[in-house]
């Protein structure tokens, strides 16, 4: 089944701009998939209408088979909602935007507080349920915001943006709940600018750039694209100038340091004898720079000469 | 006529409404109360004693209904502008409207934000008026009845208010430009009887006057209009502004992209 289908969906804005050209996307259900593109590429734009928050211009959304133009309810009561903006009130304390969030849904007080309880806890937000919640820090915020968007536990939660601003630590906790919490069947929709996020957790992708869908595939099918990887080797001893790697192109960064371009063809064996048969000792290999944002860059690049169509 | 779900969605409306007219008590109750305090001792207690009875009662008396149903007014309206245009400023309207709560539990929510608010400020100043005047109930009924309508419209006008305000400065046009002066020149500090005919019907085109006037006679027994007329403009005016907000937020204007 899928727990989301978008079909030719369009959104054309009073101003002209034409935010989204007809996108369609299917994420089956129980996958955690990654929605991503540049800046003003129809990201938000897409969640939004999909949340019932921005009025589409044409086209058709399914939530769970629910058609979310005559179906409303059905669809909406599948959806969980975390936005990119902070937009609870912020003189409630933490318990009564969850708990408010519940009513809305029709969740009754007594269940409604079970499971704020056990959200609120999960996200290590229940000893501060008393907080007045615009004392809390940017993190927390956000956390709050994924408790109350679980509340009436969607069967699918679309989050914008999650970790915008969270500190490394909060944000690596948070990828552990949202792995538990897909684990656990829930389908998760993710919108990320941090591409090494999104390849960690996600199964599958689409990359929408200029209101149009320009990838739509597996993540490792489209990390499989990836032809050439960048190095960066650590070494014991200086790097003597005038050293060649066979086959390899590679550049001498400093005395230490070299960088090292390897096509998947090749592989990463034959560098390592080749490094072996001229006594270089290497300390640290990293790659020089995460291989989703490479493809990304390369798509979204490709996909530039589309940026004046933006206005009618 | 609602679902159980919907139900508990108006409730938690409503209750978070009260809760936030109770949170900023400050703001909310104590100013009102404050104003009328100071309307009941200038015009009743130090001018009213010069300007003797009218329609009959002593100027105090005759003033007091007009003086509760302007605070009655003034709040209704005050709270679900404010309470609303809140929510759109902090997007926490965006709470209701990704849930399945139909927009006329959202309309109905903020209505009863209103109301309750347009209630406690009717009771504060009615406590503060007691102690200026012995305040008769002529029926009842009337009173209880022109309360919850003239709140309830009021509130109404506030939530389109709201809906079409873009910044903090246009919340407070309309009760200062339009609200006012219409309550001013609604009869709550004089019989209309007083006024030149021409004047006379001129006012007649003030919806307060209705509502003034309504509540008077529900608390007295003197109208200077005819009060079936009165509960006739008051429906009216509900169910026109009704319908119009109702279109407002299904067409999303204000609150959705």
């Amino acid at each position: 089944m899928k727990s989301l289908s978008v079909e030719n969906l369009t959104k054309v804005y009073a101003n002209g701009l034409k935010a989204l050209k007809g996108i369609s996307l299917d994420v089956n259900e129980g996958d955690f998939f990654a929605l991503l593109g540049p800046n003003g590429a129809g990201k938000s734009t897409t969640i939004g209408i999909i949340s019932s928050l921005v009025n589409k211009t044409s086209g058709t959304i399914r939530v769970f088979d629910y058609n979310t133009d005559t179906h409303f309810d059905d669809a909406k009561r599948c959806i969980g909602i975390v936005p990119q903006e902070i937009n609870f009130n912020q003189f409630e304390t933490c318990l009564e935007v969850v708990m408010n969030q519940g009513g809305y849904y029709g969740i009754r007080h007594g269940l409604a507080l079970q499971r704020s309880k056990q959200y609120l806890g999960q996200l290590g937000l229940w000893d501060r349920r008393h907080d007045v919640s615009r004392t809390l820090s940017g993190g927390l915020k956000r956390r709050l915001m994924i408790a109350r968007a679980l509340i009436h536990e969607p069967r699918l939660l679309i989050l914008d943006e999650p970790t915008a601003g969270v500190d490394v630590e909060l944000r690596r906790s948070m990828w552990d709940f949202l792995t538990g919490l897909n684990q656990c069947g829930t389908t998760i929709v993710l919108t990320t600018h941090y591409l090494e996020e999104a390849e960690r957790l996600c199964k599958n992708i689409a990359i929408i750039d200029h209101g149009l869908i320009i990838e739509n595939t597996s993540m490792r099918g489209l990390l499989d694209k990836l032809n050439k990887e960048t190095y960066i080797l650590e070494t014991r001893d200086v790097i003597p100038k005038s050293t060649m790697i066979n086959d390899y192109s590679m550049r001498v960064v400093d005395n230490y340091c070299m960088e090292i371009d390897v096509e998947k063809a090749r592989g990463l064996n034959t560098l390592y004898a080749e490094l072996s048969r001229q006594n270089i000792e290497v300390l640290a290999m990293r790659a020089k720079s995460n291989r989703l944002e490479e493809l990304f860059l390369s798509l979204v690049e490709n996909d530039k000469p589309r940026e004046n169509e933006n206005v009618l | 006529m609602f679902s159980d779900r919907r139900l508990v969605a108006l409730l938690t409306i409503s209750r978070r409404e009260i809760r936030r007219i109770l949170r900023i008590w400050v703001q909310t109750i104590l100013p009102p109360a404050i104003s009328m305090t100071l309307y009941f001792i200038i015009f009743g207690n130090l001018i009213g004693p010069r300007i003797g009875t009218m329609d009959g009662f002593s100027y105090m008396d005759f003033i007091a209904p007009g003086i509760i149903m302007m605070a009655i007014i003034n709040n209704s309206y005050a709270n679900v502008v404010s309470s609303f245009f809140g929510a759109k400023f902090q997007k926490h309207i965006e709470e209701m409207l990704v849930a399945p709560v139909p927009n006329i539990i959202i309309l109905l929510g903020f209505i009863s934000g209103g109301v309750s608010r347009g209630l406690m400020v009717g009771c504060a100043v009615t406590i503060v008026a007691l102690f200026f005047t012995d305040l008769k109930v002529y029926s009842l009924m009337i009173v209880i009845t022109v309360v919850l309508l003239t709140s309830i419209l009021f509130s109404l006008g506030g939530l389109i208010n709201a809906i079409f305000a873009k910044k903090f400065d246009d919340i407070s046009i309309i009760p200062t430009f339009v609200l006012t002066p219409l309550i001013y020149l609604g009869g709550v500090f004089y019989s209309i009887n007083l006024l030149p005919e021409f004047w006379q019907k001129v006012s007649s085109f003030n919806p307060i006057l209705y509502m003034v006037n309504a509540f008077r006679y529900g608390m007295l027994g003197v109208s200077d209009i005819d009060i079936g007329q009165a509960f006739l403009i008051i429906i009216l005016f509900i169910i026109i502004l009704g319908i119009f907000s109702l279109m407002l937020l299904n067409r999303g204007t204000g609150i959705k992209t």
